[in-house]
């Protein structure tokens, strides 16, 4: 492991029991999910990280446990360092706590998160869907949910799709 | 199809103020089409007369689902769809996403490359300050300074066609390097731009800076200040314009970013003459940083050796056997990353663009998502124009230089 | 308009007062601001004075739908806009006319997924498909000059 990474990475092991892990010089902790906002404070207060840069989601189907795993990317204006938060989560509508209380703007990323892979999110002040329509059926960026792509029209399908295109009309 | 979504105020009722649910104060739709939204942004302003009490801005109408259509494509196909993102800024974002194929792959670009790439990102950045400029004064009613920008864009455009056939969604840099060299005309295209550009900047400074009308519609208005600005998470002319230097050209250099010598402008109002001011002098930086560039230009290849990844020159083809099989694998399957996760930022025009990329082994990124700028600048512009006039609004949106390419992805 | 049925067949006078109506129709059709996405920035190109659109008529761009003839869709339609581009085309009066403009406008272009809308004919009646990505202002304005064919080629029963 990197010089500047062994002592962040021992302080998040000992302290909340992550498992820390170093791929291209990048830091990964991962941390149950009642540990995420506790261990958020300590990068904030005490190892300076003070930009949440995103919050994303990754989706492991079929893979039940862990299904998603919900990564916070965090920088250090002072010292430079980026730390990564990986939470991993099961199931099919798995719940955690906000981190919107720590970085502000945690509140949109978590909302795109609810929107595209229908985590809920604890806590959080105003979770409605961000992206796509209200009205919106299904969360697009999982695993399960299909791409929808239309059939390209060739010579010999090309009657088949057009009946069934919607047409505008004046 | 359905039908246009009514505004449901009981989902809102969290986040307007209690005068709204009586009537004393009004919800004006500042909607999806509007000329000084720069693109389909929708705004939900309660007013109380001509003071704006809540902003709830509502984004989402130019989602292009891009992050899950590339999980079904493979890395050299992807990359098309990465261009059309932020759509003022392609080669930035062409950059990103090799930059981050390249990390996880540990392919090597060659110098040569590094600094080609340098030139043509700083261009770009020129070239997107120069609409935002002409854009933002035309919604304060300066309607000259737009036809003289897109004057010296075309100038850029001219560059960015000469070396790669297309005007804007180039996909010029490719992973390992570029796609081709560039042709004998590029460097004296780049030279006559460059000795013209600090004339033309000089005119649009006399044009601006000390108008007296531009001053007042401009100064004092959308304040943000710099602890607020790392708390939401801003970044870009935005957090400069705060006091906060950050850029990570200087914090966190990429493709040879360290070899140049320039600054980082930074101004301590927070307004949005501040954020004026910051990106007019970014363009005399980058200036610089391509004068630099073009005059140390090194000798050499512009894309990696590595077959795996980059695909043979078409005369290889004739006479070496695993040059026809690195063609065939690259052109059927697609290069093979291997397994993990990286995280790569670079500086675009409108701030930090980042690319969180991990793959499973295999030849489509099982998950890419873009860290957009613009995204996260929206976030703060409730907080800039909370007890503003509806006319600043305008002003503020055209200062945080948002495009909404990059915010719906 | 009915001039058809008020003058009856006259016929030399209401074909000539056809051609006079085209062509002013054509010489001054003011496009509404509807750019969405990287095909806006071309058309404001278009506008600017490199490529300028204001020789053929187009000095304006009108961001209001009830005082624009023409409605240039420059970008990508998502699901979500796709029922407000409905809603501006029919506050647009008559006589109206739609360019899409890009491959997006036209077929989807490069985006086959479950967000885009798979050309904007799904929506609103199109007359002029321009090609690209984004097409050149030189491509926009050729688009531009073969709708001003297409329109001095209309009877005046179609806006009738």
């Amino acid at each position: 492991m990197d010089a500047h990474n062994q002592p962040i990475a021992a302080l998040f092991v000992n302290r909340f029991g992550a498992q820390a892990a170093e791929f291209r010089g990048e830091l990964t902790l991962t941390l149950p999910a009642d540990q995420a906002p506790a261990a958020a404070l300590v990068a904030r207060d005490e190892l300076g990280c003070n930009l949440l840069l995103t919050a994303t989601a990754v989706d492991y189907w079929p893979q039940q446990s862990p299904r998603f795993h919900v990564i916070y990317q965090l920088r250090s204006l002072k010292t430079n360092c980026v730390l990564r938060l990986c939470v991993p989560l099961n199931g099919n509508a798995p719940v955690m706590p906000t981190l919107e209380g720590i970085y502000p703007n945690a509140n949109w990323k978590e909302r795109e998160i609810w929107d595209m892979f229908g985590i809920r999110f604890e806590g959080h002040s105003d979770l409605r869907r961000i992206i796509l329509p209200a009205d919106w059926e299904g969360h697009p960026l999982r695993k399960d949910y299909p791409l929808g792509y239309e059939e390209p029209q060739f010579t010999f399908n090309f009657d088949e799709i057009r009946l069934h295109k919607p047409r505008g009309e004046e | 199809m359905s039908d246009i979504q009514e505004v449901n105020l009981g989902e809102l009722t969290h986040l307007v103020s209690p005068r709204a649910l009586t009537g004393e104060t009004m919800l004006l739709n500042m909607g999806p089409q509007h000329p000084a939204t720069h693109g389909v942004l929708r705004l939900l302003l309660e007013l109380d007369g001509e003071i704006i009490i809540t902003c709830i801005p509502d984004i989402g109408f130019l989602h292009t689902g891009v992050e899950k259509n590339m999980e079904a494509k493979t890395y050299q196909k992807a990359e098309v769809m990465s261009d059309r993102l932020d759509y003022l800024n392609p080669i930035g974002n062409n950059l990103v996403y090799c930059l981050a194929v390249e990390k996880l792959a540990e392919l090597d670009v060659p110098p040569r490359a590094q600094a080609l790439r340098v030139i043509l990102a700083e261009l770009q950045r020129i070239s997107s300050h120069l609409l935002w400029l002409g854009t933002s004064a035309l919604d304060l009613a300066a309607m000259s300074v737009f036809l003289y920008g897109m004057r010296e864009r075309e100038i850029i455009l001219d560059i960015f066609e000469l070396v790669s056939g297309a005007r804007m969604m180039t996909t010029y840099v490719r992973p390992g390097g570029l796609w081709r060299d560039v042709p004998v005309e590029f460097e004296k295209a780049v030279r006559d731009f460059l000795a013209l550009m600090p004339r033309r900047l000089a005119e649009y400074d006399a044009l601006l800076t000390k108008n007296t009308i531009f001053l007042e519609r401009t100064r004092n208005i959308g304040v943000i200040s710099g602890e607020d600005a790392v708390r939401y998470g801003l970044s870009g002319p935005v957090l400069r314009g705060s006091g906060v230097a950050h850029d990570l050209r200087k914090d966190a250099p990429y493709s040879g970013y360290e070899q140049y010598d320039f600054n980082i402008p930074t101004q301590t109002a927070g307004d949005i003459y501040a954020r004026y001011l910051v990106r007019v002098q970014e363009m005399h930086e980058s200036l610089k940083i391509v004068r630099q560039a073009l005059d140390n230009l090194p000798y050499g290849p512009v894309r990696s050796n590595n077959r795996k990844f980059v695909p043979p020159p078409r005369s290889e083809l004739g006479t070496s056997m695993e040059a026809v099989i690195h063609h065939f694998k690259l052109w059927t399957e697609g290069f093979s990353v291997p397994r993990g996760a990286v995280y790569v930022a670079t500086e675009s025009p409108r701030g930090e663009l980042g690319v969180y990329l991990e793959s499973d082994g295999g030849p489509k990124p099982y998950r890419i998502h873009f860290n957009t700028p613009t995204f996260a600048n929206l976030q703060a512009l409730p907080l800039m124009v909370r007890k503003a006039f509806v006319a600043d609004v305008v002003g503020v949106i055209g200062s945080i230089d948002i495009v909404l390419g990059d915010a719906d992805r | 308009m009915g001039l058809e049925q008020k003058t009856g067949n006259l016929g030399v006078v209401t074909v000539k007062l056809e051609d006079a109506i085209n062509w002013s129709r054509t010489n001054s059709m003011w496009p509404m601001l509807f750019g969405l996405a990287c095909c806006a920035i071309e058309m404001m190109a278009a506008q600017a004075a490199n490529y300028d659109m204001s020789r053929f008529g187009m000095e304006l761009m009108r961001a209001s739908p009830r005082q624009s003839d023409l409605m240039i869709v420059a970008g990508r339609v998502s699901r979500k806009m796709a029922p407000v581009l409905r809603q501006l085309y029919d506050q647009m009066p008559d006589p109206k006319w739609v360019i899409a403009m890009g491959d997006c406008a036209s077929c989807g272009g490069v985006f086959n997924n479950y967000a885009i809308v798979q050309g904007v004919d799904e929506v609103v009646p199109v007359d002029i498909y321009v090609a690209g990505c984004p097409p050149r202002p030189e491509g926009l304005i050729n688009g531009v000059m073969a709708l001003h064919e297409k329109v001095k080629r209309e009877k005046l029963k179609d806006w009738a």
